[in-house]
């Protein structure tokens, strides 16, 4: 029961919302859909679920054409990032309504939403109204109604963005769990989100969009540790990684008056320029380092992030802790450079220091 | 500052309500007046300013054999076709609003918007305009003069109004909603029926109240289109108005036929008040 794609097209206006997209899925298996906004994530799920006919391409799962079924034929189930519920109906008409729709025997019904609603946790408010309800209850809900199906393909479209950060976090636990739990035994479960730190954490296969484009597909793990180009490193690293255009000549890295000297793994390369991508935690504060300017700095939980700048060079750092700095203040900063990416001046993955030799 | 406030609050309210009570008192005492006491002078209070009678009232029921005017017959046809017109205005402008707000039309240079401002176009011209196309237009179907051929008008001057209500109603119920609909096994038309138009129902409400106010009040083309056969009830009000302005029968009958209107909006206003209307679709 694979669900595979291939060439999908749909091109509405001048620009690609999807552009030559193939992928094979199989059932069992998370797949996680990584890519920013406008990426083409929504317009990929949504034609998955039937709601789109793209320009071209096609579409088979089961090795039946999908494109031929109607969408309320297609047995799919889909979260949106909105909370989508039906308002005229409680919390119990809400999950039982893709069943009835079925005309399943009324006791099979009740029995089988009162199950998916435990499941989300949503015991004891059967017979509330949606609008008196949270905004992470009314994501339950509509979680719970995608999950009474038992659909063969299961699309979450970014279901926690619109979260407050710890409602976000709790979900994304419970999300772990209800997936682990046998329920994508026999589902394609396929999860749409722009946070990097969401895909390692559901760690499963990962498809890298953007402007409708795949760039990479892989296991989190291999998206995180070697991103084949530099604009997966971007995408795949909240904040995202910090490129250093430099020179290389006689063994050293060359930038703005720095000079470091070349870490092992970057040994064989040739290139005399490279683009060298360092994450943000792997810049540090240090006494005798290099001086930079501080451009701006933004506390985001027990974070503090740097943005840092000196010539043209910008930096993104961050530091594990509340720390204040004043605009304009001086910083010193070193680089842990064994943990640095080299990119090829036209963006292509050349050397990571989980895998030295030439990709 | 607070008290002022306050006077000023009450002053405004007790205004307005004398501005919109006065004229139905007026109509009401004037409708238990005979001609001496209209015309003798400004009386308002029964029984001591002048001697109330059932003249005015009776008149209206009475057959013309017997001096009467008789609106019975003239009040149940305006019922009939407001409430019919009505009907089939919101049914065919409540599915003509969901196509146009769901699907994208494209005939030449015509679009969505453009079909929309079509319908609602149908209103702007001033309804002499229209008059003679409808006149013709009756008379070539043989139904001047007849109670369907007024509910066929009204429908193409109320359908508008429930087009553009609705319109703007659909564009506000979120897609996802029919989307989800679709995925939870709907196919569009059961999407439509299960869930799009039970979260319509304040859209509905709003557009069959406008569709009755209109349809109930017109006056110029029940005037024009019929003659004798079939006759509705502001036509018969007007037609009440002799060499001697019968102000009793005048006040009674306007009384009787604002009567229906204020049940509409009292129950308006009760659902209203309900908050079922407002909040429905975040």
């Amino acid at each position: 029961m694979d669900l595979v794609a291939k060439n999908l097209t749909y091109k509405p206006t001048d620009e690609f919302h999807l552009n030559e997209v193939s992928f094979k899925f199989k059932n069992g298996n998370l797949y996680t859909i990584l890519g920013r906004t406008l990426s083409g994530k929504t317009t990929l799920l949504k034609t998955i679920a039937g709601l789109l006919t793209p320009d071209s391409g096609e579409i088979k799962f089961d090795d039946k054409d999908f494109l031929k079924i109607p969408v309320w034929e297609r047995n799919v189930a889909m979260v949106y990032q909105q909370f989508i519920n039906y308002p005229h109906l409680n919390v119990f008409e809400n999950v039982a309504f893709p069943l009835k729709q079925r005309k399943i025997d009324t006791k099979l019904i009740n029995e089988r939403v009162i199950n998916a609603l435990k499941s989300v946790g949503l015991t004891g408010y059967e017979n509330r109204k949606i609008q008196e309800l949270s905004g992470g209850q009314q994501q339950r809900v509509s979680l719970a109604r995608s999950l009474v199906k038992n659909a063969k393909i299961l699309l979450l479209d970014e279901p926690l963005v619109n979260l407050d950060y710890k409602l976000r976090e709790q979900l994304r636990e419970e999300f772990k769990n209800l997936f682990s739990k046998g329920l994508a035994d026999e589902t394609i479960l396929i999860y749409s989100t722009t946070d990097p730190r969401e895909t390692m954490e559901l760690n499963g296969e990962v498809i890298v969009l953007d402007e409708g484009k795949v760039l990479q597909v892989g296991p989190a793990k291999e998206i995180f540790e070697n991103p084949n180009s530099l604009k997966v490193a971007e995408i795949s690293n909240d904040p995202p990684m910090n490129i250093i255009n430099s020179k290389i000549s006689k063994n050293m890295i060359n930038f703005e008056d720095i000079s470091i000297d070349i870490p092992i793994h970057f040994k064989d390369i040739k290139d005399d320029e490279l683009k060298v991508g360092l994450r943000s935690s792997d810049i540090l504060l240090n006494e005798k380092g290099h001086e930079f300017e501080v451009e701006l700095a933004e506390i985001s939980g027990s974070e503090t992030l740097l943005h840092l700048k000196k010539g043209s060079t910008k930096l993104i750092m961050s530091i594990e802790e509340v720390m204040n700095f004043k605009i304009k203040d001086k910083v010193k900063i070193d680089f842990k450079i064994d943990k640095a990416y080299a990119f090829s001046a036209n963006g292509k993955l050349i050397s990571s220091p989980f895998r030295s030799k030439n990709v | 500052m607070s008290k002022l406030y306050t006077f000023l609050k009450y002053f405004f309210i007790v205004f307005w309500a004398v501005f919109v009570v006065a004229p139905f008192l007026w109509a009401l005492t004037t409708s238990f007046k005979d001609f001496q006491s209209v015309n003798g002078g400004v009386t308002y209070i029964p029984w001591v300013d002048f001697e109330p009678n059932l003249e005015g009232w009776k008149v209206l029921i009475k057959s013309p054999a017997k001096g009467g005017v008789d609106i019975i017959e003239p009040y149940f046809n305006s019922l009939f076709v407001t409430c019919t017109a009505s009907l089939i205005s919101i049914i065919l402008g409540t599915l003509s609003a969901y196509a146009l707000s769901r699907y994208t039309f494209k005939a030449g240079f015509v679009k969505n918007n453009d079909i929309t401002f079509f319908f609602i176009s149908q209103r702007i011209m001033p309804p002499i305009v229209l008059s003679i196309p409808f006149f013709l237009f009756l008379s070539a179907i043989n139904l001047l003069d007849s109670l369907v051929g007024l509910i066929v008008v009204y429908i193409v001057l109320l359908m508008p109004i429930a087009v553009w209500i609705m319109v703007d109603f659909f564009n506000k119920v979120p897609r996802e909603i029919d989307e989800t609909a679709l995925i939870d096994g709907c196919n569009p038309y059961q999407a439509f029926l299960k869930v799009v138009l039970p979260n319509s129902i304040p859209g509905l409400i709003v557009a069959g109240m406008f569709c009755i106010i209109f349809g109930w009040i017109d006056f110029f083309f029940a005037f024009i289109l019929t003659f004798t056969e079939v006759q509705l009830l502001p036509v018969k009000i007007v037609a009440l108005n002799s060499s001697v302005t019968p102000w009793w029968s005048l006040s009674a009958s306007a009384l009787v036929s604002v009567a229906p209107l204020i049940v509409v909006a009292f129950i308006v206003e009760r659902y209203l008040s309900k908050g079922n209307l407002s909040g429905a679709i975040k």
